[in-house]
């Protein structure tokens, strides 16, 4: 402000100021979050070996072998990856729509409550296919409805969303208690246990030997729709000047409420779908854990990838990895489980830091004589 | 930002060989180590545990202790030993079993009830591999050669633990501090169903043994591991009159509550003493070592792992922790010793049926639920000889009768 007046040097003048990028060359922003992985680890090596006179070099290797070591944990890094990507593509629209839907976790519940009861209910009455059918069209609908709820209170008298999608999650994780008590086997012991092991009635099925294939290919295929959806489509569109400002919306003759309520849909049936491919295509079996955390996870994914379901796919990579290490890591060095989880947090903490540089870059004060821009 | 880049690189590398070298000593010790206690037989072993909470659940401390105890007594290498813990019972449980198996493990132990549908899994795809399962139901129907479960006679356990609580109150009564009908024991229970019924009714008829007008009331959390709901249970038990709490759930909950109000507590899974010195009377658990010992030996000789191996006090598997003078009444540990040797002789039995009833009649015959099914069936006889067969047709308890003496608060879980 007063640059111009004090040709000498300000004693008030900070060492450094922060200056927002004007747009940063994209391989310049990449080479940003490589040196904060980077970073990450080394810190976090520093810290490990701090902490558990461990080598950091072998609990890296350690890391790498617990999520890729042999075909089965690729595999099962690849349906865990799937997971935590459906949730995150079900949270997008309604983030980029500014609606800060944090219900994730209770509509993946409840869609995996009608799911699992159809299996049961249904079981031994319907067709394979037709009970299969069944349960995705339920399964939608009670994700769906789970999130219109919030929705509805939204549009029509604005409360607050953030709130009301949190308190739905503890609402569906009694509900599930609930059910998960009535059809427990044995009785009484709050355990459903695998349903319909004998039949594998409204399982879904593995393709060349593989059970969790169909669950990847169909989260690859919500994945490329929802990516079109929101970048090519007129709902997309809207979505985003809802999100930008639902002035400019109703001004160009947006209906807000009614984009509202059906984005809120969209993100609770596809809360629904994972719901659903978590119970009939890995579990086969519903606990209050079933969502096992994802719809807090997945707004970390969805945050970190801007909202682009493209680069959803290796923000989820990288979260689902690093979860495998870290158990990994548990397992061979007998450490605690906090252990790897501090491990984790930090590398988070320096990926999401880096943004901060990529939005902003430090200009230090000119008589510091750092390199400047 | 070449600098900074040289820096970052040099410092990498100054510090994979500082930790290379440390590591490379750390190995020594343990080839060392191992030299001296393994013998050639064991070195084909390697067991693997899957646990679902870590030591901060007393019910999964208990589990790894006695696997650390195992390990030292077979002489295994800290290779030759693997523990998952935080495994949920779902589909993560399967892959628990399934990495344990990639690592090389013959013999896999899972410790939660939940686990089994996952771990059965496990095992019709790994068939050279051992699966054992602590507390399941389904090993004698599923029939693989390659599953099994196991339990223990844990109610000849809380039978005695019941003895102590008995001796207690008639000391309470005695000194005036209640009278002979205000001896209710509370009971903090984690679900309703047979392995939970079977634990409050043994702890109640060997407190009733000793004290003939004891009552009890049993209060739900619907969770195994629930601190703040195990908690709140024993807190409104004690305010609804309850003299001395037991409990069947995982967490320091009850235990803690009974210290800060000074309620008597008789504890399970392991000793509580040091967090509660001054109302600590005992505890009863299961040791798993036994059993892990026994899986082990099986096979190293190439023998057969019985579908389900129940343990009792003779084999070491139900233990009592020792008693805590300084909340305990007298004579307690003299009393649990000559009531053990009773039980060991078959004079008496925990479930005789004259000592309880139903619905005010006494049972002469029940039917119960041995083979798990959705369905509830009840399918085997279980009263013979004048008492309930306890754990003899499978493992884990199917007591599951509602006797006379005992209200329960709340029935949702």
């Amino acid at each position: 402000m007063s640059k111009k007046n004090k040709p000498e040097k300000s004693t008030q003048e900070p060492l450094f100021h922060i200056v927002k990028r004007s747009g940063l060359v994209w391989w310049k922003s990449w080479l940003i979050r490589l040196a904060a992985i980077v970073l990450a680890l080394i810190f976090s090596g520093i810290v490990a070996f701090l902490l558990t006179k461990e080598n950091p070099i072998s609990l890296y290797a350690t890391m790498i072998d617990g999520a890729l070591g042999t075909k089965r944990r690729v595999w099962s890094l690849l349906q865990n990856l799937a997971m935590l990507l459906c949730v995150s593509l079900a949270i997008t629209p309604a983030f980029k729509m500014r609606f800060w839907n944090i219900g994730a976790e209770g509509q993946v519940l409840i869609g995996g409550l009608a799911t699992t009861a159809c299996m049961i209910l249904f079981g031994n009455k319907l067709s394979s296919p037709v009970l299969i059918l069944v349960m995705i069209v339920t399964s939608i609908l009670a994700g769906a409805i789970w999130a219109i709820i919030p929705a509805y209170f939204k549009a029509k008298w604005q409360t607050n969303e953030t709130l009301f999608t949190l308190m739905m999650n503890y609402i569906a994780i009694q509900t599930v208690s609930c059910f998960v008590y009535k059809w427990s086997v044995p009785k009484g012991s709050g355990k459903i246990g695998e349903i319909n092991g004998a039949t594998q009635a409204g399982w879904l099925p593995s393709i060349g030997g593989n059970k969790y294939l169909l669950n990847i290919l169909i989260v690859l295929a919500l994945t490329i729709a929802l990516y079109i959806y929101l970048k090519y489509s007129k709902h997309g569109y809207e979505i985003s000047v809802v999100g930008e400002s639902e002035k400019t919306a109703n001004y160009i003759g947006i209906n807000v409420k009614k984009v509202i309520i059906r984005t809120m849909f969209l993100s609770g049936a596809l809360c629904g779908i994972a719901g659903f491919l978590l119970v009939a295509g890995a579990d086969h079996t519903l606990t209050t854990d079933t969502a096992a955390g994802r719809g807090f996870t997945a707004i970390m994914v969805s945050w970190l990838a801007k909202f682009n379901p493209v680069y959803m796919i290796f923000a989820s990579l990288l979260l689902v990895f690093l979860e495998k290490g870290a158990i990994e890591i548990s397992t061979v060095f007998g450490l605690n489980k906090a252990f790897s989880e501090i491990i984790t947090g930090i590398i988070i903490f320096f990926i999401i830091g880096s943004e901060f540089f990529i939005n902003y870059s430090i200009q230090f004060r000119e008589s510091a004589k750092e390199e400047q821009k | 930002m070449k600098k900074i880049l040289a820096i970052l690189l040099a410092m990498v590398l100054v510090f994979s060989l500082a930790a290379c070298g440390a590591d490379a000593g750390k190995t020594e010790d343990k080839t060392t180590g191992a030299g001296t206690d393994t013998s050639a037989d064991v070195s084909s072993l390697k067991l693997g545990l899957i646990c679902l909470h870590d030591e901060n659940s007393t019910y999964d401390k208990n589990f790894i202790d006695a696997f650390k105890a195992a390990q030292t007594a077979l002489g295994l290498s800290d290779d030759q030993v693997m523990i998952k813990r935080n495994v949920p019972e779902s589909n993560e449980c399967y892959e628990a079993a399934a990495d344990l198996v990639d690592h090389g493990c013959n013999i896999i132990f899972a410790d939660s009830f939940g686990h089994e549908d996952f771990l059965i899994k496990a095992a019709k795809e790994n068939p050279d591999v051992q699966f054992c399962h602590a507390t399941g139901t389904k090993a004698h129907t599923e029939k693989l050669a390659n599953y099994h479960n196991a339990f223990a006679s844990i109610y000849e356990g809380r039978y005695l633990a019941g003895v102590a609580a008995g001796l207690k109150l008639n000391e309470m009564i005695e000194a005036g501090k209640f009278t002979a009908e205000e001896a209710v024991i509370g009971y903090v229970g984690a679900f309703t169903y047979a392995e939970v019924v079977s634990g409050y009714t043994s702890f109640f008829l060997g407190a009733r043994s000793i004290c003939p007008t004891a009552t009890m009331k049993v209060q739900f959390t619907g969770s195994w591991y629930d601190e703040t709901a195990e908690k709140e249970a024993a807190n409104t038990l004690i305010a609804a009159g309850c003299k001395l709490i037991s409990q069947h759930a995982d967490s320091m909950g009850a235990p803690t509550a009974c210290e800060t109000k000074g309620i008597p507590n008789v504890s399970y899974n392991g000793s509580t003493e040091a967090a509660c010195p001054n109302t600590f009377i005992v505890s009863s658990r299961i040791d798993w070592t036994p059993y892990y010992m026994y899986v082990a030996k099986s096979v190293l000789e190439g023998t057969e792992i019985a579908y389900d191996w129940c343990g009792g006090i003779e084999e070491g598997s139900v233990v009592l922790t020792s008693v805590n003078e300084q909340a305990a009444a007298v004579n307690t540990q003299s009393l649990i010793d000559e009531t053990a040797a009773k039980l060991k002789s078959g004079e008496i039995h925990v479930f005789d049926t004259s000592t309880f009833t139903v619905g005010g009649e006494t049972l002469n015959t029940y039917m119960a639920d041995v083979d798990t099914d959705e369905a509830y069936t009840k399918d085997t006889e279980v009263i013979s000889d004048g008492y309930f067969h306890e754990s003899e047709y499978r493992a884990a308890p199917y007591f599951d009768l509602r006797i006379d003496g005992i209200e329960l608060l709340n029935e949702k879980f």
